[in-house]
């Protein structure tokens, strides 16, 4: 028997609220299911489990806070004999009442609520939220979402009709105020245990630039791609090669990491920050590195990350755009080791074959810790990316 | 599909990106980019929902015609009618 339970989602987190399951007894889940969601300074996090299995039974009740560390739920591994206490479930029983064609959600058996906890609120995030906001009740709310748990819909339906935008926006899984303040413990113990050492490099982008132009003339807006993914990319292909500046530093010594998951910086409006993982981006072709790009901008703005995606970035990457200026100075998100920072494209008289050329630059720092590596290494990590950079087409 | 109509949709995928924006308030002039602090992936959002939504691929040339809301209803008019006649 296993127990599964709450993640540490950044070294700065102690306890979690565990707000809904997205499981319940007697489910098989697997390597990478999302099983559970847990609110956090960082927002509302899907909950991923690693052990695969079957559910044999949740100790802890939506609405609890409780300590990193705390067995969430007890999972039975294949092959292991069921315990006398677990009740079979029947969908059969329900199957045949469903006409054929309704979401499968709707033929589960309505998940068995755990004790204490009244029946009929089980409910989103969002859901939740919202309701808390407009001081509603939600057991006086009848949900339409899986097993009859309370959606955004339902709670929007009972205030009659959608409410402004603005407010039904900013419902979202994401308090700014506790966003802050996990921003402030981690920079703040960054500067404070971290020697910082800075480099900046200037590249010519022309090339990724004519690339790009070409690319995208022939997709489609949906397929189309930015100049941060050919960043993100050239910066796990490098830290690939340089081990220095990918992995975690604790308890007093270095360890690099062998995968290479970029934490990408995803400003939230209204002044937040997130740098969720974008998992194995040296892996990823082009193509896939965009759409999860854009899919993790998303959920990021939305505050629905995965857990793994908090706490698993062995390396930040921080892009400005377009707009904004011309270079940045990242601080580095412990335990990691290095931030490379990518400033906005500007065009600059350029000397190319002897010529001056009007060119685009852009200026590349790197943010990095003196325990781990030096400035040589660093320069030539630096110079690597910026080498990438220069045949986009073999990114 | 009249103008009216277009600037609606144009407010509503705005209004998706940046929710906490009064878009009545928005000067029809301004860079959108700027006064409703758009990034380059909301920017993409922005374009890929127009293609869903009217059917119109803008390429990536005449994104400038779209950077303020009068400039983008009236490109959106024309390639609309462009398409119709």
């Amino acid at each position: 028997m296993a127990e599964f339970r709450m993640p540490s989602l950044g070294a700065d987190m102690e306890a979690g609220t565990l707000v809904e399951w997205l499981v319940k007894p007697g489910d098989k889940v697997k390597r990478g299911d999302i099983v559970a969601v847990v609110e956090t300074q960082k927002g509302a996090i899907e909950i991923e489990i690693y052990q695969p299995g079957q559910v044999e039974e949740i100790l802890v009740v939506p609405d609890s806070k409780v300590p990193v560390g705390t067995p969430l739920a007890r999972i039975r591994s294949e092959g292991e004999a069921a315990a006398a206490q677990a009740a079979p479930i029947a969908p059969a029983v329900t199957t045949a009442a469903v006409p054929e064609g309704a979401p499968p959600a709707a033929q589960r058996p309505v998940p068995a609520m755990p004790e204490g906890r009244p029946a009929g609120r089980q409910a989103s995030p969002a859901a939740r939220r919202l309701a808390q906001m407009h001081r509603l009740d939600l057991s006086a709310i009848r949900g339409s979402g899986p097993g009859g748990a309370i959606v955004i819909a339902d709670v929007e339906r009972s205030l009659g009709g959608p409410p402004v935008q603005a407010e039904k926006k900013r419902a979202i899984g994401l308090d700014l105020d506790a966003m802050r303040t996990a921003i402030a413990a981690a920079m703040a113990r960054s500067k404070r245990e971290i020697p910082h050492y800075y480099l900046q490099h200037q590249v010519d982008v022309t090339p990724c630039e004519e690339w790009l132009e070409k690319a995208n003339a022939v997709r489609p807006p949906s397929e189309r791609l930015l100049m941060g993914a050919l960043a993100i990319k050239s910066v796990a292909l490098a830290a690939r090669r340089f081990p220095a500046f990918n992995g975690f530093y604790q308890g007093g010594r270095y360890e690099p990491s062998t995968a290479v998951h970029t934490g990408v910086a995803i400003a939230i409006r209204g002044g937040g920050l997130a740098a969720p993982a974008l998992r194995d981006a040296e892996r990823l072709s082009l193509d896939e590195l965009m759409s999860r790009l854009r899919d993790l901008v998303q959920r990021a703005r939305g505050g629905r990350l995965r857990s793994s995606e908090i706490a698993d970035s062995t390396i930040t990457v921080s892009s400005l755009g377009e707009r904004g200026v011309e270079a940045l100075y990242g601080i580095i998100y412990p335990p990691q080791v290095a931030l490379v920072g990518l400033g906005k494209a500007v065009r600059r008289p350029w000397v190319v074959d002897g010529a001056i050329v009007p060119r685009s630059i852009v200026t590349i720092t790197l943010s990095a810790d003196h325990r781990v590596s030096d400035g040589h290494a660093g320069a030539l990590f630096l110079a690597g990316i910026g080498r990438l950079l220069q045949e986009p087409d073999k990114l | 599909m009249n103008e009216d109509e277009i600037r609606n949709i144009l407010q509503e995928e705005l209004g998706n990106i940046a929710p906490e924006m009064d878009l009545q308030k928005l000067d029809p002039s301004a860079d959108l980019r700027e006064a409703l602090d758009i990034d380059s992936i909301d920017f993409l959002n922005f374009v890929t929902a127009l293609h869903h939504r009217l059917g119109i691929d803008v390429p990536e040339l005449d994104y400038p015609k779209l950077f303020t809301l009068d400039g983008a209803v009236n490109y959106l008019a024309s390639r609309l009618k462009r398409a119709n006649g």
